[in-house]
């Protein structure tokens, strides 16, 4: 099965090119056949390369194909080789799974689309650019897939490119990412030339073997590395462009958030773990901008109107996690939460696409309401995801890979009490607003009128996005719970695990019972402002600091308009004062010069002879004078 | 022989194109097509008969030379030479003079046969530059091309086609006469101190001369290089020209002309002078560096397409100047690439320019919008191109680009740095074009018909040869290899040799800029 390896990328890859070239001869279901059968035979493959990776493991738990050598020169090799380990079979699993259920709702949530073919070329290119980046063996490699997610997020964010304000949105995501790319970029410059290689595993064998913990080399690569994550992944303080990825189609912002792109940050950390381990600093910092960017993108999200724009911020804040639980040296526990976080924020984004298709596009929630009794399929799955976003205790997938990243910030050498908290924090408000969100949308009153409901194709994604969002949770469960844990012993053989803690149950407990406590709370809460009492909200906004906080919040913590002052207006400001190009005035200048000298000088030419005469014997007289003088 | 004929064969086809003219002029634009096939079978040919891997690393091997005495008396030679390095510029200069010809096909209607003999002997002029190893006969093609350039722009050229012609004539020109100083300087110090006097590259390589004395004559060559790649802040002449150009020439401008300078860079000045090169290099490279961002800012403000994409250029064309400088294997591989995907990159955003300026008549983009809908085979074209151009992975830009970046760190982080940073500025500018062009509702009044099949597939073929520079690039690295190899032997044994007596400028320059320069130490890793 491992020799199929590479199929596994070119499947999509394959599906890209036969729709992209031939497009507009295909039928749209044949386009759809295609589109979606290209990932579904990758997620296939996947299952069978997992299953043998998991049966019958390759020596050393990892494998190299090499497929051709990209280029030669000098050290630098890099080839286009796809390396299978723990880490990159949970994520080909995770993002050709999903990708695939995505990529199936898509086939009827798409349907009415003139370019229907071009949203699965461009799909299917997002699923096999990011299976590139999961499985390169080299960082040259990998930062191929690396811009190409880049790119396919730039064109489906733009899909509708008719509207200005889309068009702008994908151009400010492949630029404010592409900001954070050059700290990739930068890394890749640096590591190779203190190392001589790229490729990965060696990259972390040497760095291993030549720089000291807390070096400076070490530090840089690791800090530089984190500004690409930061970039892709949308934390702070590059996270600005996610909200506005929201203008593409509702499956695009599924996949985005889910499978592709946001992940890869996470991803890079996790795989370079051990660059990071050489640098202690970076990786708190790697936490703190975790916990930061999950309290600001859970506050954001709290007073959203746009279901979409919630569910954007809220990924920002997921990932916030996931940063939170690498910068404490929770590897496998981040990458735990990558795949339930995948599976419900898929599963949110595609119920909110069933709103949205059944209300025409009827964004604000407070315009929404009461789908309960009449969108019954979609309300009950959409509540399977927000109760695993919110982590409700014990039933859902979420509360188990967030109680596994807490108790890990609290017990890691590198965790702390201060991180836990913000964590713990981040859980009642995650809560808050995941049953804001369903509350406003499916109870209350009715205000919007339902034209279409989701027809099996939709359906059977969400059922099984909703089975997985519950159950993925029993991959990994805590010792008094039966102590499953299937997940981390895995990974354990790619990424590090933490130093054995003390086995604390007593304290264990007493903290999930505390988070537990807290998410619940938050459901009551939000229950109690958005359904018992709808007029508080209003009360607290009302309220001046309340509803400057709320402004605050709802912008984003102002963040655009901090970069428009500081960076976007001054470009464009300098940019256009020198539009005409100012060295060229200095050429200019010279030619006017050249004129003007040679119009004086022609005037000398008068044509009359007394003129010439005086001219003789003023040059008869300057002449002589020289002469005498010197 | 076969080199007499890769000069004269575009030449006698300009002619015969010529003539063809009087039996309509659809038959003059074939025969120039033809032609060019047949010339570009011939270095395709020559390509396949030299297995140039094989060739012992480390020795500067010519595959095809040829030597006839011109004027003894003075040491001027017919010497021509070629190597992967010069075979890789020759295929690009057959490529885009083909390029030229199908993007003028409906575009250029008047003296229609002229055109092509300008066209065509223009590329003779630059094909005998890539070949000629006799400096006077280099300086001879330099200015042999220089003048149908000159009547290109002037004749078929828009709106203030005569003040561009004459700008680029004399920019060109003043570099030009520069060089030729120089080159004069050199044969008599060289003479002087040896007692031959020859313009040959090959004896004149293995000159050694006073540092002072180099360094002056160096400057001399790089001023007509510079103006020519071109660097900041001698690049004024280069949006002029372009935007002025027929489509043809500004393909031809931004795909070969410039690449003319490059090449000047690596096979002349470093080989020549490489002290005063190394010496020079923290200037140069800071020059470099200031074009890569100052093309990329001046792009992004202008409102003329055309102008836009002249002045992106100039940015990239940066790398070109900070991958020379740099001098190792590398960088030189990477200003290589890039002088090859960017002639084809740029050549290609120029001729959807031209598309698009046959269609609608204005390159003001404030006059388009949403074009995608339109034309979206155009679309997407375009957005390749631009894709090219902000150096995404996968198409050959980035392989030239990285490579640069590679060689420039190991030589200084801070440059490589500052040029990684321009990569942004590059996304900037042409994710803005597309948008303006292509995105947003469209204009209401503006229609028109999307690619046809001529036009489509002179397209597709450059992507596709973008496409496989960015999979496959180790042909075109093998190729240029061995000469790169040989030519930074032979500048790090110089230097080696000059290692001896300290050069004031040298480390002065290099200690204020915390440079690290090519020095014999770390050749061979």
């Amino acid at each position: 099965m491992f020799e199929l390896l590479w199929l596994i990328p070119a499947l999509p890859l394959a599906g890209f090119l036969v729709i992209a070239l031939m497009g507009g001869a295909l039928a749209r279901r044949a386009v759809a056949v295609i589109g979606v059968g290209s990932v579904g035979a990758a997620a296939i493959v996947s299952v069978g390369v997992a299953a043998q990776f998991i049966s019958a493991p390759p020596p050393g738990d990892s494998l190299t194909q090499v497929l051709w050598a990209w280029l030669e020169v000098g050290l630098l090799r890099p080839h286009v080789a796809l390396c299978l380990d723990a880490l990159s079979v949970t994520m080909i699993l995770v993002v050709t799974v999903v990708g695939f259920l995505i990529l199936l709702y898509s086939a009827e949530f798409m349907g009415d689309d003139e370019s229907y073919a071009w949203f699965f070329a461009y799909m299917d290119l997002f699923v096999a650019s990011m299976l590139i980046l999961a499985l390169a063996d080299n960082l040259f490699f990998l930062y191929l897939g690396w811009e190409g997610v880049g790119l396919c997020s730039y064109l489906l964010i733009g899909f509708w490119y008719k509207e200005r304000e889309n068009a702008r949105a994908a151009m400010k995501a492949f630029i404010v990412t592409r900001v954070g790319d050059v700290g990739l970029a930068v890394a890749l410059l640096l590591i190779f030339t203190s190392l001589g290689t790229l490729q990965i595993q060696e990259v972390m064998r040497r760095a291993a073997q030549e720089w000291a913990v807390g070096s400076n080399t070490a530090t840089l690569a690791a800090a530089l590395l984190l500004c690409g994550a930061v970039g892709k992944s949308a934390q702070a303080p590059l996270q600005t462009w996610l909200p506005d990825a929201m203008a593409g189609p509702t499956p695009v912002s599924a996949l985005i958030h889910a499978a592709t792109m946001v992940t890869a940050g996470v991803y890079l950390i996790a795989r370079t773990n051990g660059l990071f381990s050489l640098a202690p600093a970076v990786q708190s910092v790697v936490a703190i901008i975790g916990v930061a960017t999950l309290l600001l993108g859970g506050l954001s999200a709290l007073v959203q109107r746009d279901i979409k724009r919630v569910l954007a911020y809220s990924t920002m804040s997921q990932i916030g996690y996931m940063f939170l639980a690498l910068g404490v040296g929770a590897w496998s526990a981040a990458i735990f939460h990558f795949a339930t976080h995948a599976f419900f924020k898929s599963l949110l984004f595609l119920g909110a696409g069933a709103v949205l298709l059944a209300t025409d596009e009827q964004r604000d929630m407070f315009k929404l309401g009461g789908l309960r009794a009449e969108m019954p399929y979609t309300f009950w799955t959409f509540v399977a995801g927000a109760a695993s976003l919110a982590a409700l205790p014990l039933v859902t997938g979420g509360f188990y890979s967030k109680d596994m990243m807490l108790w890990n910030a609290w017990t890691s050498p590198k965790g702390s009490p201060w991180l836990w908290l913000g964590g713990a924090l981040g859980a009642l408000i995650t809560a808050l607003y995941a049953f804001r969100m369903v509350f406003l949308t499916f109870f209350g009153e009715r205000k919007s009128v339902v034209s279409r409901r989701p027809g099996p194709i939709m359906r059977i994604p969400m059922g099984i996005l909703a089975v997985l969002s519950i159950f993925a949770g029993f991959l990994e469960t805590p010792g008094w719970l039966g102590g499953m844990d299937y997940l981390s012993p895995f990974l354990g053989t790619a990424l590090p695990g933490l130093p054995h803690a003390k086995s604390q149950p007593a304290m264990e407990l007493f903290l999930q019972a505390l988070t537990s406590l807290l998410c619940v709370s938050g459901v009551l809460v939000a229950y109690l402002l958005f359904v018992a009492h709808p007029e508080v909200p209003d009360r607290i906004a009302a309220i001046k600091a309340g509803g400057w906080l709320q402004g605050f919040w709802f912008s984003g913590w102002g963040f655009d308009r901090v970069y428009e002052f500081i960076v976007v207006k001054p470009f464009v400001r300098i940019a256009l004062a020198n539009r005409g190009d100012v060295v060229d005035t200095l050429f200019t200048g010279l030619a006017r010069a050249n004129e003007a000298l040679h119009s004086s000088l022609s005037r000398t030419q008068t044509g009359k002879l007394r003129d010439y005469a005086l001219g003789v014997v003023a040059g008869a007289v300057l002449a002589i004078g020289i002469m005498v003088l010197l | 022989m076969i080199l007499v004929w890769l000069i004269a064969l575009p030449l006698l086809v300009g002619i015969l194109a010529w003539i063809a003219e009087r039996r309509g002029v659809g038959l003059s634009r074939w025969v120039a097509l033809a032609g060019l096939f047949v010339e570009f079978a011939i270095v395709l040919r020559l390509w396949a008969d030299h297995p140039i891997r094989m060739l012992t690393p480390g020795r500067a091997t010519w595959l095809v030379e040829l030597k006839l005495a011109w004027i003894p008396q003075l040491g001027i030679s017919f010497h021509l030479a070629l190597d992967g390095l010069s075979l890789l510029l020759v295929a690009l200069a057959v490529f885009l003079a083909i390029a030229g010809v199908l993007c003028s096909w409906t575009e250029i209607q008047e003296r229609v046969g002229f055109f092509h003999f300008i066209l065509l002997a223009t590329v003779t002029g630059i094909i005998g530059i890539f070949l000629a190893v006799d400096l006077i006969l280099f300086f001879v093609f330099w200015e042999a091309m220089l003048v149908p350039m000159y009547i290109m722009i002037a004749t078929w050229g828009h709106e203030h086609r005569r003040y561009a012609a004459l700008k680029f004539f004399l920019f060109t020109q003043a570099g030009g006469l520069l060089m030729l100083a120089a080159i004069l300087g050199l044969y008599f110090v060289h003479g002087r101190a040896t007692g031959t006097y020859t313009f040959d590259y090959g004896q004149l390589m293995a000159a050694s001369i006073p540092a002072g004395t180099a360094m002056w004559l160096m400057l001399g060559f790089f001023a007509a290089f510079a103006v020519k790649l071109p660097a900041a802040p001698f690049h004024t002449w280069l949006p002029d020209a372009h935007t002025e150009a027929p489509t043809a020439g500004s393909v031809i401008l931004a795909g070969l002309l410039l690449k003319t300078g490059g090449y000047g860079l690596i096979r002349f000045l470093f080989p020549l002078f490489p002290g005063a090169a190394s010496a020079f290099a923290p200037i140069a490279m800071t020059l470099a560096v200031i074009g890569i961002f100052y093309g990329a800012i001046l792009a992004f403000a202008q409102t003329d397409l055309k102008r836009l994409v002249a002045y992106s250029s100039i940015s990239h064309m940066g790398f070109v100047l900070l991958g020379v400088f740099v001098w190792n294997e590398l960088a030189l591989q990477g200003a290589v690439v890039q002088m090859l995907c960017h002639g084809i990159s740029t050549g290609a955003l120029f001729i959807i320019v031209g598309q698009l300026q046959e269609r609608i008549r204005t390159r003001q983009l404030p006059r388009m919008r949403g074009f995608w809908e339109t034309a979206p085979r155009m679309g997407a074209m375009a957005l390749i191109f631009a894709l090219a151009s902000l150096g995404l992975p996968g198409l050959g830009n980035f392989v030239g680009e990285f490579l640069v970046l590679f060689g420039t760190y190991t030589a200084s982080p801070g440059m490589a740095i500052a040029a990684a940073i321009g990569i942004v500025l590059a996304t900037v500018y042409s994710l803005w074009m597309i948008y303006r062009v292509f995105f947003g509702p469209r204009k209401d009044a503006v229609k028109f018909d999307d690619l046809d099949p001529r036009e489509s597939i002179l397209l597709v073929v450059m992507g596709a040869v973008i496409l496989w520079v960015g999979l496959f690039p180790q042909r075109a690295l093998d190729t240029a290899g061995p000469t790169l190899r040989a030519l930074e032997r032979h500048v790090a044994g110089s230097t080696a040799r000059m290692a001896g007596k300290p050069d004031t400028t040298e480390t002065s320059l290099s200690r204020w800029m915390g440079i690290v320069l090519p020095s014999g130490r770390d050749r061979d890793r």
